[in-house]
């Protein structure tokens, strides 16, 4: 297991653009499933090209256990990247699918054919080895991809968007796949994704790009209950933020004093709490409804608090009788709340 | 169906007016002696072919010059045709529209001036009587048409397939080999097929650039036509469209999605 290192990785298009990564940052944790998240153009896959040798970086540097992969050709790396789309060579079998970058390092057929068999296996592909990718579904083709790269046995796997080309309905199975395989064969895996909750189900660590460096890398929880800044905040979905000014377990907003979990910065902030934290019923607040729109699982509960529009999540019993205009007693638990420092804006991004 | 009568006797009616004018060469190449009005020669011989396949008629060697032109064009052809048509089906560039415009010229012009022209040039270049002049002289009809043909190839060719194939450890060199080459075969093949046929069917280039020196089967065949041996060009004539059926044959399924041969809605009993 060997780590990632990316330092000061810096890409333009063209000497006049902005650049699309501007040194960027990041450690890559051996052994374990980082995904790399950010809004669609924010280059996330432009680091997994320049990771895997398909492109060369402005300035930078990439290593892998300590040495430098920079000017290194794609073969000669130890890392295989997955497409997007499945890129299966129409004119070969799965089983020669697989087998490719096997062939291409010159192993002997019977190995190949050993190793590839055993890897079809693996992702419950038995048996499909002679057929033709056309005749493949959209999800066995996924897999196919999947098995090509593993059975290289890259220290570094990269995987661009593996489930965006799936139906909803083949998702849930490719995730668990990636999942287990990845658990299984320990390699450490770097993961592209526009999706915020399949970086949150999937992998162990996420990083979000921003303006072409990493607004903050930590575990999903963490990510989601401490964001670093109100751009990481919405990008996680996060909706309630409440200006005002934090000092000694307490801060002050329009709302009044809040008490809030120890050890958190003081100074002017954004005081922010996920939807389903909140709590309807009982508490120190009074909250006004303004509406309520039932989701399913979850019913959305507006609040007016002294002002402040807050959203709500709560299950459905929770909100049962509900009416618009009601004023209903609400906690926001301290536990819960979490002060973005106002220094934590995100630079203006480097202009000429 | 009622319409199936109809297209069969159309069908026949085009291919007829099509084999028309070769169907006296090809009795012609059999005849001995066939004169006006006789509907058909009188008696039939092999003395035609005989000499034809003969060394002291040229044919032969001849039919060598001319497929080893052919060839050699054809290869020229794909060697520049395929990266040139690469650039052009993939990549839009400055100056892609004057390049499109100049490969076209050749087409354009006609071929008279295009053949004096180059004449003049190859003169001084000492090209003019040699086979190797021939082969340039042929590129530029050919050229054209492998590069257009492989530009609409790799319009439609996804770079992401050999990009995925480099992120697996294939060398540049294995990627060109397992990955690209198999994709644009079937277009290759058929820009190819049809570049050694325009290649064969050049009598004008061959003749001002190779100066009567270079003896393509065109020119064998225009010699004995105009000698008044009708017997003996026949027999060269059909030599001179072998490889054009053969082409046809070969490549007509891929073009049209049809067997050349009694395909569906033109052969019997094929309704759908």
């Amino acid at each position: 297991m060997t780590a990632l290192r990316l330092s000061g990785l810096t890409k333009a298009w063209s000497r006049t653009a902005a650049p699309v990564l501007a040194g960027l940052e990041l450690a890559v944790e051996p052994g374990r499933l980082t995904a790399l998240v950010g809004p669609s153009g924010s280059g996330k896959t432009t680091v997994l090209k320049l990771v895997a040798g398909l492109l060369a970086p402005d300035a930078g540097d990439i290593r892998l256990g300590g040495r430098s992969l920079l000017g290194l050709p794609p073969e000669r790396r130890r890392v295989v990247m997955v497409f997007q789309a499945p890129q299966l060579f129409p004119h070969l079998t799965v089983a020669q699918n697989v087998g490719f970058g096997l062939r291409m390092r010159g192993l002997p057929p019977a190995r190949i054919a050993a190793l590839t068999e055993a890897m079809l296996d693996r992702v419950q592909l038995a048996g499909f080895g002679a057929r033709l990718p056309a005749g493949l579904s959209g999800g066995q083709a996924q897999r196919v991809a999947l098995a090509r790269a593993l059975v290289l046995e890259p220290e570094v796997l990269l995987l661009d968007e593996p489930l965006s080309s799936l139906d909803a309905s083949l998702r849930d199975e490719m995730r668990t796949l990636i999942r287990d395989l990845q658990r299984a064969t320990g390699v450490t895996t770097l993961m592209v994704t526009h999706d915020q909750t399949e970086a949150v189900v999937l992998a162990d660590r996420i990083a979000l790009l921003l303006d072409g460096r990493v607004a903050q890398h930590a575990t999903p929880e963490e990510i989601y209950r401490r964001p670093a800044s109100l751009r990481v905040a919405r990008f996680f979905g996060g909706v309630n933020f409440l200006p005002g000014h934090a000092a000694d377990g307490v801060f002050h907003s329009a709302i009044g004093p809040l008490p809030i979990a120890p050890g958190q910065a003081g100074g002017p902030g954004l005081l922010t709490i996920r939807p389903e934290a909140i709590l309807l019923g009982a508490g120190p607040l009074q909250a006004s409804v303004l509406g309520c729109s039932f989701l399913g699982p979850q019913t959305r509960v507006t609040l007016d608090l002294a002002g402040t529009l807050l959203l709500a999540m709560v299950a459905p019993e929770a909100a049962r009788g509900l009416v618009p205009g009601q004023v209903i007693a609400a906690t926001l638990p301290p536990a819960a709340l979490w002060v973005i420092p106002e220094t934590a804006a995100p630079p203006p991004a480097p202009g000429p | 169906m009622r319409a199936e009568p109809l297209r069969l006797a159309l069908a026949a009616a085009l291919a007829l007016w099509l084999a028309m004018p070769l169907i006296p060469l090809a009795i012609w190449s059999f005849a001995h002696g066939w004169r006006f009005p006789a509907l058909l020669p009188g008696e039939l011989t092999l003395d035609a072919w005989t000499y034809a396949l003969s060394p002291a008629s040229g044919v032969l060697e001849s039919l060598g010059v001319t497929i080893f032109i052919g060839l050699a064009v054809t290869l020229l052809a794909a060697l520049v045709g395929v990266p040139a048509g690469r650039a052009l089906g993939l990549h839009q560039f400055r100056g892609r529209g004057l390049v499109l415009m100049l490969l076209l010229a050749p087409v354009i012009l006609p071929g008279i001036a295009v053949a004096l022209g180059l004449h003049g040039v190859f003169l001084r270049l000492g090209l003019t009587g040699t086979v190797t002049g021939v082969i340039l002289a042929h590129l530029i009809p050919v050229l054209p048409y492998m590069t257009l043909v492989m530009a609409a190839v790799f319009a439609g060719f996804d770079t992401g397939a050999e990009e995925q194939a480099r992120a697996l450890g294939a060398r540049p060199a294995q990627v060109l080999w397992h990955v690209t080459l198999p994709a644009i075969l079937p277009g290759l093949m058929t820009g190819a097929l049809f570049a050694f046929l325009v290649s064969w069917s050049q009598y004008l280039l061959t003749l001002s650039i190779g100066g009567g020196r270079v003896q393509t089967l065109p020119l064998v065949l225009f010699t004995f036509a105009t000698s008044g041996r009708n017997d003996v060009t026949g027999a060269v004539a059909m030599i001179y469209i072998l490889p054009g059926l053969l082409i046809l044959a070969l490549t007509t399924r891929r073009l049209t999605g049809r067997s050349p041969v009694l395909g569906p809605g033109i052969g019997p009993g094929t309704d759908r």
